[in-house]
């Protein structure tokens, strides 16, 4: 699992670099912009979110039609651009609609622990002391299984289902975001910038919003995108272990467990799911890098 | 420095303390009561009291914590549900099974890894290290269940040349022994050789981007030799890398055994999980858990040995 | 330049002691820092404020100065309350702070407000320099419009035209111009004193005049009382009306800044004067310039801080501490050597010299 690039994330560097303020959204667009591998990434990640939201309309056919007769077509049969799945179900529609949850549980759980790491990791490092012990602590805990161990444990006991697998998977990330919001919030916190807001004797939260949060935010967003893939990985994973979503929901770790059987007759259909989920995954990571390094370069 | 590895080696102890909290509330989280898996269908209501109170599922939360903890500290995780064997008899031989493949993994990602990392650092910006590049971010992208299957497709199916699945018979010579381990530990090794490749590339560019590395250079030492202090230069923060990714095999394996059927620690977790034997359950995730803590334990022990500024880098 | 009313949206703490009551009284501020620990590390402490006491008159300037690590920036962030003093009292204007029947927390740090060293990392890279200034009246509950319209005040009166700086942002700018958006911030909570912590050390010298002389200004403008801490001398000659010298944690000479100036009585003080470069050769000064460094303040000597240092150092200065006594007019040192009937062998030669 690639869950590990969760782990050996170098320490972030609070994104407060002197040089970029303000126009850090259009510098940092600016910058993507003369990068081709972060277009072409970029614009492979905006199709494959149109098609799993417009699946319903571009589909050439429904992805739930079983057709006994018509089992594990090869791609390019006449009807079946990418062929059949084990049960004669169109394959590209179900590629397409299988996009539409594997999207969601890449993107959903790294929203949900953003949040709540995010939160837990600023309280943490602005607070300091205790409240920081306290839930740095927690937090170690469930660093300390590995990724996919903690999903599995998490959603095997809660039970499959999407509902299950999204806990699972945003308590597998939450430790990780609340490392890094917590270590640049310290950074950040120590500014003289915010002493002298702390002079004014304004209250924390007040300094928090107006001080903290603007400066950590760019970081934890970073680290956060280069979870998503991971977060997809892992999902599918769920899913191939029969923990994520259930039959007869198209989702491509589900597809690809489905297939399992029949990679000893069609090997090109049964790895297509797989194909899609390593794209997407390429496409992020690169895309993430290109946003590092984007935002890691002055001028 | 003592201070720093006594202190570390401290802190496992809370740690795991909260490890074997959570393993403990897995029991808890399942729905239903968590005493019924272990009580028959067709007890009479006086009989599952009975199992009930044996178990010590009538007594207070936390008392059944500390009772459970002081079982699993003397060796005792229970009776398996599915196959009644005491839990131990299964999960040490899995156990044993998993280390046999991540150690495997470890060993070729590292190999595959530090090679075409110190390349790809050598050709700095030209195209061999954008293909190294990109081959390390492929390799990290890669879900390893799926390159498990192309693998099985490939070498196993078309090709015919490699065992799909298991571990052979206890009678196979050692050469077919041998072979069943290819496929897994190549799809094991994947994904860390990629990360591996990537952070090596990175730390060994920036040491050859050092001023020292000029004055060697200035004093006309060989290449090779001059390779030897960049390599002691990275050699700390390469051996980190290894040593998390080692730890996150035990994790990832969890699939690849799955796809492969390998009799390992992955596998009885998947079919615990689906017999619903929380026993195994539990002594599988408790285990792997306290290898990965250990791992990491070992490897902060180690990078801190090999560069001592780690330990100011490091709270605590 | 015309007062533009900055009372207009802000009530002002009246001048409750009258002109001859100090602003600000402190006395037996104590802060140690706990380092090491764990588990063989020995807990070490750092003595970084050990018993300061001093006061500081109303609309007078107060120098600080002393090496670095002697405490002087330690005991501004403990007068900002920016770190909790393990013991000592602070009177503003009369008024025990954060004691109960006194000023609050709250009061107390918008009467008093601080400008800090480093020009850029006290000011948030993310906003723009109106939104920074007015942070501090907003947040203590002026609205918006109100403190938008205080922030451009204070621009202006600090020399920058809000028309054209308001909306900028903190990289935009010289080292001097945010040194001024920094003096601006503080002046926008309307305070009565204002601590000054290397304010001008990182400027450029011509730059560093001009910002010498806007605080002048203001001090007459708005009537406030300065905490000036500098390890430049001639800074804090010319800025100053009484000057404070800290060693190791505790204040060793304190007077009127031409006494001190002129007639040092500590030797600490003398070395430090004389170890300035000067001009003149006939103004060269005898005494030996200081040599080494302070001794930790995790450890520091018995008796006088100062006896490893100093050349007149006897038994006495090592087996008691020497207490602040007046000497002169107004005028405090501690130091053997110069205080009668300490049993130092210079006690009485000491006294004659303070006339």
């Amino acid at each position: 699992m690639s869950v590990s690039n969760a782990i050996d994330q170098p320490a972030v560097r609070p994104a407060a670099a002197r040089n970029i303020a303000r126009t850090f959204w259009q510098t940092l667009g600016r910058r993507l912009r003369r990068d081709p591998v972060s277009i072409l990434c970029f614009g492979f990640l905006v199709a494959i979110v149109l098609m799993a939201l417009f699946a319903p309309w571009i589909a050439p056919a429904d992805p739930y039609q079983v057709n006994m007769l018509q089992r594990l077509q090869p791609p390019g049969t006449e009807g079946f651009i990418l062929g059949t799945d084990e049960l004669g179900r169109d394959l590209l529609s179900r590629l397409m609609y299988g996009a539409r949850m594997s999207l969601f549980m890449g993107l959903a759980p790294v929203f949900i622990a953003t949040i709540i790491g995010g939160t837990l990791g600023v309280v943490a490092g602005y607070a300091g002391g205790w409240v920081n012990t306290a839930i740095m602590r927690v937090m170690d805990v469930f660093y300390a299984f590995p990724s996919v161990l903690l999903a599995v444990a998490i959603s095997g006991s809660l039970g499959g289902g999407v509902r299950n697998g999204l806990i699972a998977l945003s308590l597998v990330f939450t430790p990780s975001i609340a490392r890094v919001a917590e270590s640049v919030t310290v950074q950040v916190r120590t500014q003289d910038y915010v002493e002298a807001a702390r002079a004014t004797g304004a209250p924390a939260w007040r300094i928090l919003m107006t001080h903290v949060l603007r400066n950590v935010a760019g970081t934890i967003f970073v680290f956060s995108t280069s979870l998503v893939s991971v977060s997809i990985i892992i999902a599918s994973g769920l899913s191939f272990l029969g923990l994520g979503v259930s039959l007869p929901e198209a989702e491509w770790g589900m597809m690809l467990s489905s297939m399992r059987q029949s990679v000893y007759l069609a090997p090109l259909n049964s790895v297509l799911p797989g194909v899609m989920i390593f794209v997407t995954s390429v496409s992020l990571n690169l895309l993430s890098d290109g946003i590092r390094s984007a935002m890691n370069v002055k001028g | 420095m003592a201070g720093f590895i006594a202190y570390r080696l401290l802190y496992v102890l809370p740690i795991s303390i909260g490890v074997s909290l959570i393993c403990f509330a897995l029991t808890y989280m399942a729905p239903g009561d968590p005493a019924s898996s272990i009580i028959p269908d067709d007890a009479s209501p006086e009989v599952a009291a009975q199992i009930r109170a044996a178990y010590g599922f009538d007594r207070p939360l936390p008392i059944q914590y500390l009772l459970w903890l002081w079982r699993v500290l003397s060796g005792d995780f229970g009776v398996s549900l599915s196959t009644g064997r005491p839990v131990t008899d299964e999960v040490i031989p899995a156990m044993m099974n998993t280390l046999s493949l991540a150690g495997g993994g470890a060993l070729l990602a590292a190999f595959v890894g530090i090679t075409l990392g110190t390349l790809a650092a050598y050709r700095n910006g030209r195209l061999s290290d954008r293909a190294i590049s990109a081959v390390g971010i492929a390799g990290m992208s890669v879900p390893q269940y799926w390159l498990a299957m192309v693998m099985v497709a490939i070498f196993a199916v078309e090709l015919g040349v490699l065992p799909a699945s298991g571990m052979g018979q206890p009678g196979d010579d050692f050469g077919r022994t041998l072979s069943f381990y290819v496929l897994p530990i190549l799809t094991l090794a994947t994904v860390p050789a990629g990360i591996i490749a990537r952070s090596v590339r990175s730390t060994v560019s920036e040491t050859l981007q050092q001023e020292f590395v000029q004055a060697l250079e200035a004093k006309g030492l060989p290449a090779w030799r001059i390779f030897l202090h960049v390599a002691k230069n990275a050699a700390g923060p390469a051996l980190a890398v290894i040593g998390l990714q080692f730890a996150n095999l035990l994790g990832g394996s969890i699939l690849v055994e799955t796809v492969f059927s390998w009799p390992g620690t992955g596998f009885l977790l998947n079919a615990a999980i689906f017999m619903r034997d929380l026993p195994v359950m539990q002594a599988t995730v408790l285990l792997l858990a306290m290898f990965f803590i250990v791992a990491n334990l070992l490897v902060d022990i180690l990078q801190m040995l090999f560069d001592p500024r780690v330990k100011s880098a490091r709270r605590g | 330049m015309t007062i533009l009313s900055p009372q207009s949206d802000y009530d002002t703490a009246p001048d409750r002691g009258g002109p001859r009551q100090p602003m600000l009284i402190v006395q037996g501020l104590r802060k140690h820092f706990g380092i090491g620990g764990g588990f063989n590390g020995k807990a070490a402490v750092v003595r970084a404020v050990d018993g300061v006491s001093f006061d500081v008159p109303k609309n007078k300037t107060l120098g600080i100065v002393g090496e670095s690590g002697c405490g002087k920036s330690t005991t501004a962030k403990l007068l900002m309350q920016l770190i909790r003093a393990d013991e000592g009292e602070i009177i503003l204007d009369g008024d025990p702070v954060a004691m109960s029947r006194g000023v609050s927390l709250r009061d107390y740090r918008r009467s008093v407000q601080m400008v800090f060293q480093d020009s850029y990392a006290s000011l948030n890279p993310r906003l723009s320099l109106q939104d920074t200034v007015a942070f501090g009246p907003r947040a203590t509950g002026i609205p918006q419009a109100a403190a938008m319209r205080r922030a451009h005040d204070m621009l202006r009166r600090v020399g920058l035209a809000p028309e054209v700086f308001a909306s900028r942002l903190p990289h935009e700018l010289s080292g001097g111009q945010r040194q001024r958006v920094n003096i601006a911030r503080a002046l926008a909570m309307n305070p009565r004193v204002l601590i000054l912590d290397e304010a001008v050390s990182a400027l450029d010298k011509s730059v560093e005049a001009q910002v010498l002389n806007l605080l002048q200004d203001l001090k007459q403008e708005l009537g406030l009382t300065y905490l000036f801490i500098s390890h430049d001398l001639n800074v804090v000659r010319y800025i100053s009306d009484r000057v404070m010298v800290m060693y190791l944690g505790k204040v060793v000479e304190i007077g009127d800044v031409k006494d001190v100036f002129d007639h040092a009585l500590h030797p600490y003080t003398r070395g430090l004067l004389s170890s300035r470069p000067s001009m003149n050769p006939r103004q060269r000064r005898t005494e030996p310039p200081l040599s080494g460094d302070p001794p930790s303040p995790i450890d520091p000597p018995s008796g006088c801080r100062f006896r490893t240092r100093c050349s007149f150092a006897e038994t006495v200065c090592a087996e008691r501490e020497p207490p602040l006594a007046s000497l002169g007019l107004d005028q405090q040192v501690a130091c053997h050597a110069v205080t009668p009937g300490s049993g130092h062998t210079q006690a009485s030669a000491g006294e004659g010299a303070s006339q």
